[in-house]
């Protein structure tokens, strides 16, 4: 009895969609400048065997005009959060008089640091964001105070990096001493949270493709994180997304910066191993 | 009439069986996840229940799911099965059920429970982000479950 009713749900399921937005390119292929090629889609990484066989980048999910925005840097208004960051890296800041050009030869030379960062900190003996390390570099080594979680000089240091590893695969490693803040970030990505009782896996993982109320679902990668949202006109970090979705759930969130959400940065990352790093990027 | 209803429960002064409301912690599910009695003992409003459906601040189902029989409202979701039909498909035992806590029938589904207050992973205060308050309240109030049932129940096939 219970096997008609779901046959007959799903004879419903196939009438056709009545007023959905403006819909993506889920074929489409992302080429910034006319040259840096961006891996939006790809096997999965062995990891997610049995959850998922294919990952894609959310700007596969955007509609037409946003995923043109990512195609050229001079559209990419995210891209202007990149410049400041290169700017801030050369300048002076705390009581030792140092940039971070005292230290490192420029941002080009941070290349491999976006593709494999949430990433375990010997010293610390912990797992560190790239957030963190900066902090570490500000307080340390410069004498400057640090920068709040996700603010926005944060946010533009992270984007000048990431700019510079666009086109590299991510690849964060998900084993040794990491392993165990892995495993608390995935045990976070299939907790469901809020009154609405919602897990990231049931919105990002079952549910990708679809729409939720005028949402295209992606897989809610991010591997284009920082990204530019058209809807604040303004970077967002990866904790700041995290902390909306849980919010979302009628959840109580946590904080940027927080442990669980270093461990979920973490988790969430390597489900991306694989595709490019493409931030910073342009979302809706 | 709702409205005095609702006010006379919250100020206790309640009189009769007609008003009693069933708390979400008391509500009675068949083995199949279905609920027999009434959560109100007033017979549901369907009108008040399709704007319940389709608004967001209220039940949101619209972004779940979908349906021809409230084509006028823009962005039908695609997580959830369309709903023409369910009135033919589901008894209002059935649906009642489905509206108070899907999982009784779906079990592990994605779909919330909308009148359920405890059992929750960091319950929230609303869409704030903030915690819960001590008494969280479910999502539709008892009566708002019986206008939406009343609702469910026109979508017949035909
Ligand atoms: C109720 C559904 C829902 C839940 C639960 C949810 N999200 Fe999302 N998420 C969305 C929507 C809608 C968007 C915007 C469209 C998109 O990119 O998927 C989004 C976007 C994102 C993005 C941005 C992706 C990009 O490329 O711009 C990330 C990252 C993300 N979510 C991660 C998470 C994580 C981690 C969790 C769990 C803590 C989570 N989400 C839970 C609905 C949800
Ligand atoms: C977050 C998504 C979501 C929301 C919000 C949601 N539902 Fe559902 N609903 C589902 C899913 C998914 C199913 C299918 C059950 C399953 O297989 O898990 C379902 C099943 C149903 C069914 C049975 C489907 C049929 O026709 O046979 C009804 C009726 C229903 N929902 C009504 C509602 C109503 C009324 C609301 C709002 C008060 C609502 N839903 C809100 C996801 C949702």
């Amino acid at each position: 009895m219970k096997i008609n009713k779901m046959l007959s749900t799903a004879a419903a399921l196939t009438a056709f969609v009545i007023a959905t937005p403006v819909l993506a390119d889920e074929d489409a292929e992302l080429v910034i400048n006319g040259e840096i090629e961006i891996v939006t889609k790809t096997a999965a990484p062995a990891h997610l065997d049995g959850h998922l066989s294919e990952i894609m980048s959310g700007w596969r999910f955007r509609s037409d005009d946003t995923q043109a925005m990512e195609m050229d840097d001079f559209d990419n208004p995210g891209m202007l959060g990149a410049e400041a960051g290169f700017e801030q890296f050369e300048t002076v800041m705390g009581s030792e008089g140092k940039s971070c050009m005292d230290c490192h030869d420029g941002v080009e030379s941070l290349a491999n640091v976006r593709p494999t960062y949430p990433k375990w900190n010997d010293d610390k003996e912990q797992v560190y964001t790239i957030q963190m390390q900066i902090n570490d570099c500000l307080t340390e080594r410069m004498g400057a105070d640090a920068q709040k979680y996700d603010n926005s000089t944060m946010l533009n240091f992270e984007a000048a990096l990431a700019s510079v590893s666009r086109g590299m695969p991510v690849n964060v490693a998900i084993d040794g001493p990491a392993q165990s803040t892995w495993e608390q970030g995935k045990e976070m990505y299939y907790t469901r949270y809020g009154q609405l009782d919602l897990s990231c896996a049931n919105c990002h993982e079952q549910n990708y493709g679809n729409m939720i109320r005028a949402d295209h679902l992606s897989q809610g990668q991010i591997n284009a994180f920082p990204a530019y949202r058209l809807k604040n006109a303004q970077l967002n970090g990866a904790h700041s997304r995290f902390k909306g979705c849980i919010r979302d759930t009628r959840g109580e969130t946590f904080n940027a910066g927080s442990p669980e959400f270093v461990a979920l940065e973490l988790y969430v990352a390597s489900r991306g191993n694989g595709l490019s790093v493409e931030g910073p990027s342009v979302r809706n | 009439m709702k409205r005095i209803a609702t006010c006379l429960v919250a100020l206790g002064l309640s009189t009769g069986a007609a008003l009693a409301e069933t708390a979400p912690g008391d509500v009675q599910f068949d083995d199949y996840g279905a609920i027999e009695a009434s959560l109100t003992g007033t017979p549901g409003n369907a009108e008040e229940g399709r704007k319940i459906l389709t608004t967001k601040s209220m039940g949101n189902c619209v972004s779940c799911h979908a349906a021809d029989a409230y084509a006028d409202v823009p962005f039908h979701g695609e997580v959830g099965p369309w709903l023409d039909g369910a009135g033919s498909r589901w008894s209002a035992a059935e649906l009642r059920g489905l509206v108070v806590n899907a999982k009784m029938t779906f079990e592990g589904t994605v779909m919330p429970a909308f009148y359920k207050v405890d059992g929750f992973t960091r319950p929230g205060d609303a869409y704030t982000g903030k915690a819960a308050p001590a008494d969280l309240p479910p999502i539709l109030s008892a009566q708002q479950v019986e206008d939406v049932v009343a609702y469910l129940m026109t979508l017949t096939d035909e």
